[in-house]
């Protein structure tokens, strides 16, 4: 008994040593995580918006920036000598309470498709021509806008609303 | 009569369930085992009465059965049987037929076998299950039917209902729409499915950890069923993951196989949590640590199973998967947000009696490595999900939307992934308890070295990727650890027991089937960090136009453009189909056929890469454009992906090491527990 004491003693300090050790462990580790990510953030976020509103965002030029828009099929080319893709996009609005309200995504990218009165983006890609660069397919891309007003594209993402959306019933 | 019959039954097993989650609290509460027997036989019964309501859905578009607005959307006369049978996932309303199917029969059986071992959990996992399962069907049945059909009304307007409007009749189109082109693949056939019975799969381990819960047990009983539940789901889950990562690579044509694209991301988040559980499962069950976690995260895995279906289907995020904002998005989040409070109120309320008997001792013991293997799964969890909300909490707080891309996930990710490459390479020669750093390093500095002579070889013969030669050090690390501990138990048996070392592998696997179980499964996980590690940092590619007999060079290879055949197939698509020739060396090595089928139909076309796979490599080739034979010649996009195999080939190792872990004890372990009563 008397023994014990003595021991009791020493073991309570040693034991609090020890979760302290995985604490501090623990919160240096997820500190540096946490440091990596906004750090990573700064140099690879980009900005979302619309055509629109990048053209009217001079500031924003010199960034990588996203935006999306509606795919007008007949100005996809593909140059063979520079293998660089090339097609024109109009732009849609970005909020989807917007484009549910003007009829659903389908409805918006055939409106802003046909309208002969939208300024229409050059936009340049070098990789491999996606399946679905197609007429009134949605375009999101990933890029910097050129000093000549085209947009040079590094990611090319493009959604296909015939998959999921009402089908027109005719 | 089937629309009828359809909805009925959607009707009947919503009542069957709720009826369900009642009896079992009411005969909790009233200490009845005949109600609870009851709702117990309810679960089962879901099962055949939603098994019947698939069947129907599935003659519907099997028959051409147009008048239903959904057969109508996937299904169409050109397209194969199987692939008509396969669009009963094709669209959202069959997608969460689907979900409540595979979760009700996942009740049926959780429930049977919990009658048996864990009476008291019984009324709760069936409250658990139902509830979710009359949330699925409240949305099937009211908001999003796949028997509703198309009617004319007498204005000449078309729409979709139930049941029939006033004034209006059906209307039969003569075919319907079909998949998607780009869906047409035998991918599509299992990649939703496997997905779903992954999720499907993490709601049982969850209702026995609520069951646990509520009836105020501070043990690990729960921790027996949802064990062999969180290792199946897991298991689904990951062949889920993998199977879709092989179809993008195989068919969609663009040369990789994970994008980061938001909706990915938010099925991997599930399978982070997924796979810490059933490793700190592993700490409470031997060290009766961390039961207060264990149910964090189940709970955290639960949640994210729904978060990432409300994702997909609201709307909120913007992801090449994600399409329509319907009206189930908010009540997913009501749902998930009522799930979570009452789970987290439920842990609270016995936090207290939730304390863990063992200690946390040394930083050094295997318990620690486990520990910060769930440290960084979190991370990675955290970090997914910051990815994810990015746009939409950036949108919120800074008034501007930005979003992060793959260049940030991979920053990200990839040292927390180095870091658990580090864990595993360590954890199989850490040991419970108490432990030294002096001890870990006795044990280890062989293999350790031996890594090191590895990284000496890399760091001369390959090129200077630092990044990658880290990685591929790391990878080493793990394999001679790993293979290092195995070897010497089954040396060590073979020399005792005078057996040769086949016959003492088999005897001392089988002996300990959740320890070599799990070391094969790491074994499947660095073969699959050594394909990802070969794509991500040695991958080569170009992209060329080259006249007939033109070659275009990559990494060695030669690419010959030997001639493009063009023809109708008897569906209607237009096939372009290219001969190539790859070579090295001078030897021809392959011959293989990049193409682009084009569906008129849908002006979709898809094309369809050549892949010359070895263990080492694939040449993978695309056909991009092409002009008439005789003019200019083809465009391919050439990509060199070193060691890509090894992913799916780690995977498969992964799934044997998964299902050797779940296999249940032995008869003569049984025998022993009955007569212990």
């Amino acid at each position: 008994m008397v023994e014990e004491i003595p021991q009791g003693q020493n073991q309570k300090p040693k034991a609090k040593m020890k979760i302290n050790k995985f604490i501090v462990g623990g919160v240096l580790i997820f500190i540096a995580v946490v440091l990596l990510v906004i750090t990573s953030i700064k140099g690879n976020a980009q900005y979302y918006m619309t055509i629109d509103e990048l053209k009217s965002s001079p500031d924003k030029w010199s960034q990588a920036v996203r935006i999306s828009g509606v795919v007008l099929g007949d100005s996809i080319t593909l140059d063979p000598k520079s293998d660089v893709i090339s097609f024109q996009v109009v732009n849609i609005p970005g909020d989807m309470k917007t484009i549910e309200d003007m009829g659903g995504i389908a409805a918006v990218l055939h409106q802003a498709a046909t309208d002969p009165t939208a300024v229409p983006l050059t936009v340049l890609y070098h990789g491999v021509k996606p399946d679905l660069l197609k007429d009134e397919a949605q375009a999101i891309m990933t890029g910097k806008m050129q000093s000549d007003g085209s947009f040079l594209a590094d990611e090319l993402l493009l959604k296909c609303p015939s998959k999921y959306q009402e089908a027109p019933l005719n | 009569m089937s629309a009828d019959l359809g909805l009925g039954i959607l009707v009947l097993t919503l009542i069957v369930s709720l009826y369900a989650v009642s009896a079992a609290i009411a005969g909790s509460k009233m200490r009845s085992p005949l109600l609870v027997d009851s709702a117990r036989l309810a679960v089962m019964v879901t099962f055949p009465l939603l098994t019947s309501g698939v069947l129907i859905m599935v003659m519907l578009l099997v028959t051409g059965r147009f008048e239903f607005a959904y057969v109508y959307r996937v299904a169409s006369l050109s397209m194969p049987l199987y692939l008509n049978i396969t669009a009963l996932w094709g669209g959202q309303s069959g997608s969460l037929l689907l979900w409540a199917w595979l979760l009700s029969g996942a009740a049926a059986i959780a429930v049977h076998q919990a009658w048996k071992g864990e009476k008291p959990f019984t009324p709760w996992v069936t409250v658990v299950c139902m509830v979710t399962l009359a949330f699925f069907l409240l949305i099937v049945t009211f908001v999003d039917n796949p028997f509703a059909r198309i009617w004319a009304l007498s204005n000449g307007q078309v729409v979709q209902a139930l049941i029939h409007p006033n004034n209006s009749y059906l209307i039969y189109p003569p075919d319907g729409l079909g998949l998607n082109p780009l869906l047409r693949d035998p991918g599509m056939v299992f990649h939703p499915p496997l997905l779903y019975l992954g999720f499907v799969g993490f709601v049982i381990p969850f209702s026995f950890a609520i069951a646990s819960l509520i009836t105020g047990r501070n043990d690990s009983l729960w921790l027996k069923p949802a064990r062999k539940w969180a290792l199946a789901a897991w298991v689904f889950l990951s062949i889920g993951l993998v199977l879709g990562s092989r179809w993008a690579y195989t068919v969609l044509g663009w040369g990789g196989y994970w994008g980061w694209d938001p909706v990915e991301v938010a099925a991997l988040i599930p399978w982070l949590t997924g796979t810490a559980f059933v490793h700190s499962m592993i700490i409470q069950e031997k060290r009766t640590l961390f039961k207060r976690w264990n149910i964090v995260l189940i709970v955290l895995t639960y949640c994210m199973v729904i978060f990432g279906t409300f994702l997909t289907r609201s709307g909120v995020l913007d992801s090449v998967h994600a399409f329509s904002q319907s009206s189930i998005g908010p009540m997913f989040f009501v749902f998930i947000a009522l799930t979570f409070i009452v789970s987290l109120v439920l842990l609270l309320w016995r936090w207290r009696s939730l304390v863990s008997e063992g200690k946390m001792e040394s930083l050094f013991s295997r318990e620690s490595a486990f520990l910060f293997n769930n440290l960084l799964f979190v991370l990675l969890f955290l970090i997914c999900l910051t990815g994810i909300l990015f746009p939409l909490v950036s949108e919120l707080f800074a008034g501007t939307k930005m979003t992060v891309g793959p260049s940030w996930y991979k920053q990200t990710t990839g040292p927390v992934f180095a870091g658990l490459l580090l864990l595993m390479g360590v954890v199989p020669l850490t040991a419970w308890g108490s432990s030294t750093a002096k001890a870990l390093g006795r044990k280890i500095w062989k293999p350790a070295l031996a890594s090191l002579i590895v990284l000496g070889v890399l760091v001369f013969t390959t090129a200077l990727n630092w990044g990658g030669i880290l990685a591929l050090w790391l990878i080493s690390l793990v394999t001679l650890v790993t293979v290092y501990d195995y070897g010497n138990a089954v040396l060590l048996r073979s020399r005792s027991q005078k057996e040769n070392v086949f016959s003492a592998l088999v005897k001392v696997t089988s002996r300990n089937r959740h320890r070599y179980g799990g070391y094969i499964v790491h074994l499947g996980v660095v073969m699959i960090a050594l394909g990802v590690v070969g794509t991500e940092f040695y991958q080569a590619q170009t992209q060329m136009t080259v006249a007939t007999g033109g070659t275009i060079s990559l990494d060695g290879f030669e690419i010959k453009y030997k001639n493009l055949t063009q023809y109708t197939a008897a569906d209607g698509t237009d096939i372009a189909q290219a001969v190539v020739e790859i070579s090295r060396n001078g030897r021809i090595l392959a011959t293989i056929s990049p193409r682009r089928d084009y569906y008129p139909g849908y002006q979709q076309s898809v094309t369809i890469p050549g892949i010359y796979s070895t263990l080492a490599e694939d040449v993978y080739v695309v056909l991009i454009d092409w002009q008439p034979i005789a003019a200019d010649g083809a465009t391919f996009h050439v990509f060199h992906n070193p060691l890509v195999n090894w992913i799916w080939i780690g995977t498969i190792v992964m799934v044997l090491g998964s299902i050797l872990a779940i296999i249940p004890s032995r008869p003569k372990a049984n025998a022993v527990k009955l007569a212990e009563g």
